[in-house]
């Protein structure tokens, strides 16, 4: 938590804002990609980090500051949004910032009716439903879930359970 | 051209239970971690209340007094205390104030009437006062002050009414976490290696060669251009390395064990000591005398 640097009118009386940034290095997927800072694929995983901090981090206890979270993905082999909340997790704790719990992420999908925890890149890639979810393991609490391609209702109980023991 | 040694990130091998010999087991937690379900207890630092458990909030040891349980986490921002000493950046120059950083989650303030004048006199600040602020600190400059109040959202406001305090000239600065620097009577300490150390209660530690003449009437204003003679440069150099060794093997900063890390290192040269191995060495041997000292 620091002062708020840029506006200071952004800044919240009662709580810390947290800020996330999200990008991939230029080597980390198969082919070589070019410096994507403007991606919309990392501004919604920024999105997305930054609503699940919010909810772990006591947020209360730092009015009118800011907490910055930068995460850079060196190797993507499926799991990026997984791997970003769990090194971001121990990031805060060294850091000694109060939170809920720690918060573990994982993956889970299904192929052809068997639910598949972790999944990789080319497991990513083949087109079946993906179920990302990020817990508070002590408690219980869901942080984030997010799931991508239809998903039969039946099916989703299996697969949130996969996930779930995965991050346990 | 020099040749580079590159060193291979390996796991750190765990501190052994024999190199700290303090009695009684620590409590360790994580966040998520139950502390207690008695609801007997006061919360403090570090935890939360979640239907009616204790849980832990940071990582680290638990603490209890009486009936007051906290975890105290290593690696925190400064808190401000009244009546510590801090070391800190200037970063902006506002209407009557300055806005120092110094570690903590709000920059501090320094109110320019809580500034003393150069030589010394007390007057009512003018117009030309604030004015002429600028001419005294500017952004960028480093001052040690002591923390007169903490408002409430926790910013830090100083005072540099001694003439103690004041702009710092020609050293070096090393960044530390605030708790590993040991609450004492004088955090100025005029070393007998030949160098003075500033040690702020906020983590930031400021090395610089001892100055001849003790009384200054300048109030610390300023600052001393001269140029630095080797020897003494050298002598910084060893003491910031080691504080950086003691730092990294986790122990507490005070003048004592500074010194200590000092002699221990005098048989190496000044740019082994930041490798590993010698670290560990010269830890060992400072934390062997300390133990010595209070046994």
């Amino acid at each position: 938590p620091r002062q708020m640097r840029g506006s200071r009118s952004k800044a919240l009386p009662d709580r810390a804002l947290v800020n996330c940034q999200y990008s991939m290095a230029t080597f980390s997927t198969g082919e070589r990609r070019r410096r994507p800072h403007g991606d919309r694929q990392a501004g919604e995983l920024a999105l997305h980090l930054k609503q699940t901090f919010e909810a772990a981090i006591l947020t209360r206890l730092y009015p009118r500051s800011q907490i910055d979270i930068y995460v850079q993905i060196l190797q993507a082999d499926g799991g990026n949004y997984c791997a970003c909340v769990n090194a971001a997790t121990l990031a805060v704790m060294d850091a000694g910032i109060p939170m809920r719990d720690y918060v573990c992420a994982c993956s889970a999908g299904l192929a052809e009716d068997t639910p598949l925890a972790d999944l990789s890149s080319p497991e990513e890639a083949a087109g079946g439903p993906r179920l990302v979810l990020a817990l508070l393991p002590a408690s219980g609490q869901i942080a984030l879930l997010q799931l991508s391609a239809r998903l039969h209702q039946e099916r989703l109980e299996a697969a949130l359970e996969a996930a779930g023991q995965a991050c346990r | 051209m020099a040749a580079i040694t590159m060193r291979l990130p390996v796991a750190r091998k765990a501190v052994g239970p024999s190199a700290s010999s303090r009695g009684g087991e620590k409590h360790l937690v994580a966040p998520g971690d139950t502390i207690t379900t008695d609801t007997g207890y006061m919360r403090g630092h570090g935890t939360y209340v979640d239907e009616e458990k204790l849980i832990a909030s940071v990582a680290g040891a638990v603490e209890r007094v009486n009936k007051l349980v906290c975890v105290k986490a290593l690696k925190t921002r400064y808190n401000g205390e009244v009546g510590d000493i801090v070391v800190g950046r200037i970063t902006e120059v506002q209407q009557k104030r300055w806005k120092v950083e110094t570690n903590s989650r709000l920059d501090s303030v320094l109110l320019l009437s809580s500034m003393n004048l150069p030589g010394g006199e007390l007057r009512r600040r003018s117009a030309e006062d604030e004015l002429a602020m600028r001419d005294y600190l500017q952004e960028g400059d480093l001052i040690s002050a002591e923390v007169q109040s903490v408002f409430s959202d926790g910013a830090v406001s100083l005072h540099t009414r001694s003439l103690k305090y004041g702009k710092l000239g020609q050293g070096v600065l090393v960044q530390v976490s605030p708790s590993l620097v040991k609450r004492q009577k004088t955090h100025f300490h005029d070393l007998p290696c030949g160098a003075s150390v500033i040690l702020g209660n906020n983590g930031f530690i400021w090395i610089y060669p001892t100055p001849e003449q003790k009384d200054e009437e300048a109030g610390g204003f300023t600052t001393n251009l001269e140029p630095v003679p080797l020897s003494e440069r050298e002598v910084i150099s060893r003491l910031r390395n080691c504080i950086v060794a003691l730092v990294t093997q986790k122990l507490m900063l005070f003048d004592t064990s500074i010194l200590y890390c000092y002699e221990a290192s005098l048989p190496h040269q000044i740019k082994d000591i930041i490798k590993p191995e010698v670290m560990e060495e010269i830890v060992l041997e400072t934390r062997q005398r300390l133990l010595d000292l209070e046994g």
